[in-house]
């Protein structure tokens, strides 16, 4: 039961990325095309009230549910596994239209050949796991 | 009622997925879809090959939540909460997909080129899916992140390795579409 609320923030988020067209594979490629406003608008919005809302939680010292301060874990120092990894990120983004929040979302509409997409994901992922040590980070 | 069957416009959506970041981390969590791959080869079973996959991954249940909750959001949306309308794409993209041999740009979620049977049930078709779903998996674990942990939460947190990923991320993106994309299609 303590998850209850996990499950609704993902059904809220679900409902949201179809609403808006996000998980749209048509929606990716027009924005790696420069041909619309509509997903710079969304990520440029969303990362705008992430911005201030991260501010005032800090501000006014807004505790979590658990009653800690809040806490968004910093990421290392690094350039090299950023670029990188984003590079090769960005390529798969591009081809499948869909990164790993929409995989599921478009799984939920009927999409069965997102099994396809999340089984490789899941192989890559695999493929990084066996690799971590050998890659520069 | 009308309102919420139609698409949503980006000041209305961009808000609501700010949202899910902030309920997120005032529920004592970090917004960060991708790291439910390495649960998913956690349970598995790849920590028989890997340490990286040795980790408590019941301490993830929350965001495996999430993913059921987003499956059911996917369903609810596309069944209940659509009107079947079209996604307006501008007129280039209709015309550069079309040149493309796309057939009815935008009429669906997702291109029927890629993701209906008859194309993942070719090498090619398969292969493109199976290529594209690695190059994510691989990269954003690379990366340490996808387009939540990355590009909503590390650029609402001011995070300089996001902001290198979000690039990396376009980098990436745009030499697919423009360089890419055009030699297989």
């Amino acid at each position: 039961m303590k998850f209850i609320k996990f499950l609704f923030v993902g059904i809220f988020f679900g409902i949201v990325l179809v609403k808006s067209e996000a998980v749209s594979w048509y929606r990716i490629y027009e924005m790696f095309k420069f041909q619309s406003f509509h997903m710079y608008g969304i990520i440029g919005s969303a990362v705008f009230i992430g911005i201030v809302g991260i501010f005032l939680m800090k501000k006014y010292k807004v505790n979590s549910l658990d009653g800690k301060p809040i806490n968004i874990p910093s990421k290392e120092k690094s350039f090299i596994r950023y670029i990188v990894g984003g590079i090769i990120f960005g390529l798969g983004w591009a081809l499948a239209g869909a990164c790993p929040g929409p995989m599921y979302i478009l799984l939920g509409a009927g999409f069965y050949a997102m099994f396809i997409l999340i089984f490789a994901a899941m192989i890559g992922t695999f493929i990084y796991g066996l690799l971590r040590t050998k890659l520069p980070h | 009622m009308e309102i919420l069957l139609k698409p949503w416009s980006w000041y209305v959506s961009g808000p609501l997925i700010a949202t899910v970041l902030l309920l997120l981390i005032y529920f004592g969590k970090t917004f960060g879809m991708s790291s439910n791959l390495r649960t998913f080869c956690a349970i598995s079973g790849a920590g028989k090959y890997a340490d990286f996959f040795k980790f408590d991954w019941k301490a993830q249940r929350w965001n495996l939540t999430m993913v059921l909750g987003a499956i059911i959001g996917g369903f609810i949306a596309t069944n209940f909460l659509s009107d079947g309308s079209s996604i307006e794409l501008s007129p280039e993209t209709i015309s550069d997909l079309t040149a493309m041999n796309f057939l009815n740009p935008g009429k669906n979620l997702l291109p029927n080129e890629l993701y209906g049977w008859e194309s993942i049930l070719t090498l090619k078709g398969f292969s493109i899916l199976a290529i594209a779903g690695i190059l994510v998996g691989f990269g954003t674990r690379y990366a340490g992140g996808c387009t939540s942990g990355h590009a909503i939460t590390g650029l609402s947190n001011l995070q300089l390795p996001s902001l290198i990923a979000v690039i990396g991320f376009f980098i990436g993106g745009l030499v697919m579409t423009h360089f890419i994309f055009p030699l297989l299609f």
